[in-house]
């Protein structure tokens, strides 16, 4: 399995200079993009395209903290693959009863009734939800990422979990921010796009 | 080894230059000294004519001479049906693609480009006194895989080894290069004749990486010149009821369309240095006379200069970046001469665009740098680009699983994993689609693949790896592998548009055998060309000058254009030549007293062609 890490020859850790990354990702560009390997012979060539293909992919990870995590995951956990993905979106437990709520008020939005007031009750919870995704995604950035490059071999295993429910909550999030922006009429045609980047 | 050209096959015009001895890319001109071909091709029964040759024929034979044919590369039934209204050559639909109906044939779009690109690999040579055998060429950056592909085959059609596809945005910022462009984040705005392209870059230490890019493969010049054209069309009926009620309406003429659009184009292009323009088109029995403003041409180009607009914020969007971060702005392509569409981009980015460079020439200029950085004659240069569309595969239920997102920089690859569903299946079929959209329905569908050879086990069991790489050009290598038996999957692939190998190679041969007559038969064809023109446009001329021609004059212009004939019927191009410009010139005068006649308004029915082409 391809380490991304090791590609840039960085250790397993969340935390990483992106600007040493950026100068490191010039370098390797250099050295394998096919561009500076058009006459060699074609087995050469090969091995540049599969080098500088990695690179890219390595570097488009690495630089986003929040993919990174990710990452991360599958690393530790062996996959290789984006195959069953592991972070499944999960409500979090302290907002169950606002989620029905809001969950309610779709239906009757896609059920076509959607009065001035509920309109109002929508775009506010939209605007609290964006707020806490907000808060979440500094979490798994921020104290989560560093709880897991701190913790001891022994600690690892739990702090990937909290990893995990943290994803889990931001994959939760943002489906039903797509889904009140798209009650609201919000811009169909960005909505799908929002949910893609990952 | 021979030189690398670079080509950038426009919509309207193409273009072929390389990087001389002192490092400069120079654009290649034509015997006649020009720059700019125009990207047309017409099938006539004496051969196939490329460029100037074939504008001539554009009104003259317009069921037979394409233009615009890039708005059908790659391109399948479905995609163009709306906007063939307006061509006057028939476009039919074929498995995965559209065929040509032209010239008694059949041709398709590659084929049709290959004939642009053949003219430039002979100018391209015929300049560097060499053979060219191998190219960069440049297509939109918002271009998919099957338009990409298209344009390679056209290439191999051509004789070209086309080693690398570019996107134009970025080859213009290769063109501007290192000494125009400071260090930072530039956007490059390129509106061409039929697509639309913004990209955003980061410019460093040598290196053009391309952050974001976004655009619309059907927006472009065309369009305005097919909104004035329709403006013109609803104007005209208003003016002149009576005559069209007689004469029928001037869209049921495939001539009459073709003289409107060509009009429109060039009072377009006028508009873009003067403030008003006036159009005069003749018709039988009455003449059209309109004066257009420019205020009236920017009520029909804000709509679309409107449209580029998502895509740029889109594009900012996907770089993580909001205007003000942009440092410098590029302007690409002819539309981007137009005042108006500098100013929106002005207010967009708050910042003066950069037009130093030739907006016509900067991407054949870009794609001959990138050719000398493949030819290793330029090492400190280096362009990262990107994949403008996301590539997935269709899964249960008809949603998307996104492999690689859009805005990735290749080239790239991703793994995927698949296995059986059926105890003993030994085929697995895949769906490889382009798009943005959650439903595969709703993306463009790139390919069918079927992973064949595989070990019957029960349902689950086997793991076939396959592996999707997108090349530096943008276009999809497929690879696949069982993992548990370690065997290579025999993969068949069928293109859902485009050709495949076995056409690219008939069409090769077959460019031979009915490839356009030889360079001198060509040139004998488009100089008889001229001189009918010109036979045209005296006979007119005389039959309705009436008093403007005196009885002497009338004489040494009938013995003039009898000497024409007797030169056209022979093959010496040269007597040709010389005989059209002595009834050029034998017209001088007449023409001078038709054109003040026609100022005057005095005259009826007379063509604006006609007395620009001073006859």
């Amino acid at each position: 399995m391809s380490d991304f890490f090791a590609v840039f020859g960085l250790e397993r850790r969340l935390a990483i200079d992106v600007a040493a990354l950026q100068r490191r990702f010039y370098e390797l560009s250099r050295r394998w993009h096919p561009d500076f390997h058009q006459a060699a012979p074609a087995e050469e060539q090969a091995r540049a395209l599969a080098e500088s293909a990695r690179v890219n992919a390595a570097y488009r990870v690495l630089r986003d903290p929040l993919a990174r995590v990710e990452y991360l995951i599958r690393l530790e956990e062996g996959r290789d693959t984006k195959e069953g993905a592991a972070v499944k979106p999960a409500a979090p437990p302290a907002l169950l009863a606002e989620m029905f709520e809001i969950q309610e008020a779709l239906e009757e939005a896609r059920a076509g009734a959607l009065d001035e007031a509920t309109r109002a009750s929508l775009a506010a919870q939209q605007d609290a939800l964006q707020a806490r995704l907000a808060e979440t995604e500094a979490r798994i950035v921020g104290p989560l990422s560093e709880a897991w490059d701190a913790a001891a071999l022994a600690q690892r295993s739990a702090a990937l979990e909290q990893l995990k429910e943290a994803l889990a909550t931001r994959a939760y999030l943002r489906t039903v921010i797509d889904d009140l922006g798209a009650a609201l009429g919000g811009a169909e045609g960005e909505r799908h796009v929002a949910h893609r980047r990952d | 080894m021979s030189r690398i050209v670079g080509i950038d096959l426009g919509t309207t015009n193409s273009l072929v230059a390389y990087v001389d001895d002192t490092g400069l890319p120079v654009v290649m001109p034509d015997p006649d000294g020009r720059r700019l071909l125009p990207s047309i091709v017409a099938f006539t029964p004496e051969g196939i004519l490329v460029g100037e040759g074939a504008r001539r024929q554009l009104a003259r034979r317009p069921a037979d001479t394409v233009y615009s044919v890039k708005r059908l590369m790659g391109r399948g039934w479905e995609d163009v049906k709306d906007e063939l209204r307006y061509l006057p050559f028939r476009v039919l639909p074929a498995e995965g693609i559209v065929k040509l109906a032209v010239g008694g044939r059949e041709v398709t779009p590659p084929e049709v480009s290959a004939v642009v690109l053949r003219a430039l690999k002979e100018r391209a040579e015929a300049h560097l006194g060499e053979p060219v055998e191998r190219a960069v060429v440049t297509v939109p950056a918002y271009f998919n895989d099957s338009q990409r592909q298209a344009t390679k085959d056209a290439g191999r059609i051509a004789g070209l080894d086309v080693l690398r596809i570019v996107n134009e945005p970025t080859a213009a910022s290769l063109a501007y290069g290192l000494h125009r462009l400071g260090q930072g984040v530039v956007a490059v705005y390129d509106l061409g004749g039929g697509t639309f392209d913004i990209s955003i870059l980061r410019v460093k230490d040598g290196i053009f990486e391309v952050l974001a890019t976004s655009g619309d493969t059907h927006l472009g010049g065309d369009d305005v010149d097919r909104a004035l054209m329709l403006w013109l069309l609803d104007d005209l009926r208003a003016r002149h009821p009576a005559e069209l009620a007689r004469d029928g309406d001037p869209a049921d003429d495939p001539e009459a369309v073709q003289e409107l659009r060509l009009a429109a184009e060039a009072a377009k292009i006028r508009l873009s240095s003067d403030e008003a323009t006036t159009l005069t088109l003749p018709f039988s029995g009455f003449t059209y006379r309109r004066t257009i403003t420019r205020a009236e041409i920017e009520a029909l180009v804000e709509p679309l200069v409107a449209r580029t607009l998502g895509p740029c914020r889109q594009a900012l969007a996907d770089a993580g970046l909001s205007p003000g971060d942009i440092d410098e702005v590029v302007l690409v392509g002819g539309s981007t001469r137009v005042p108006l569409v500098r100013r929106r981009v002005q207010e967009l980015f708050g910042r003066t665009p950069h037009s130093q460079l030739d907006p016509d020439e900067v991407v054949a200029m870009g794609a001959a740098v990138q050719a000398q950085i493949l030819a290793g004659g330029i090492t400190d240069m280096l362009l990262l680009d990107v994949t403008p569309l996301s590539l997935g595969i269709e899964t249960l239920g008809g949603i998307v699983s996104v492999l690689i997102a859009r805005n990735t920089t290749i080239p790239t690859s991703a793994r995927e994993m698949f296995t059986t569903s059926v105890d003993g299946q030994t085929v697995v079929d895949l769906h490889v689609v382009q798009g943005e959209r959650e439903l595969a329905k709703d993306c463009r569908s790139l390919a069918r693949f079927e992973l064949r050879g595989i070990e019957p086990m029960p349902a689950g069991l086997p793991k076939i790896e396959v592996t999707f790489l997108i090349d530096a050009n943008g276009i999809l290598q497929v690879q696949a592998r069982e993992q548990r038996t370690g065997k290579a999957a025999s993969i068949e692939v069928r293109p859902s548009y485009g050709l495949t190998d076995a056409d690219v190679e008939r069409m090769v041969e077959d460019s031979f055998t009915y490839a356009e007559a030889d360079v001198e038969t060509r040139l004998l064809i488009e100089t008889r060309n001229e001189a009918d023109t010109v036979l045209t446009h005296v006979a007119r001329a005389l039959g309705q000058a009436g008093p403007l021609v005196g009885p002497e004059e009338r004489a040494t212009i009938e013995a003039a254009v009898e000497a024409l004939r007797a030169a056209r019927a022979g093959a010496d191009r040269d007597a040709i030549r010389e005989r059209t410009t002595e009834l050029n010139r034998a017209t001088e005068g007449l023409a001078e007293r038709m054109m003040d006649a026609a100022l005057k308004g005095a005259l009826g029915t007379r063509r604006a062609d006609q007395i620009m082409d001073g006859v």
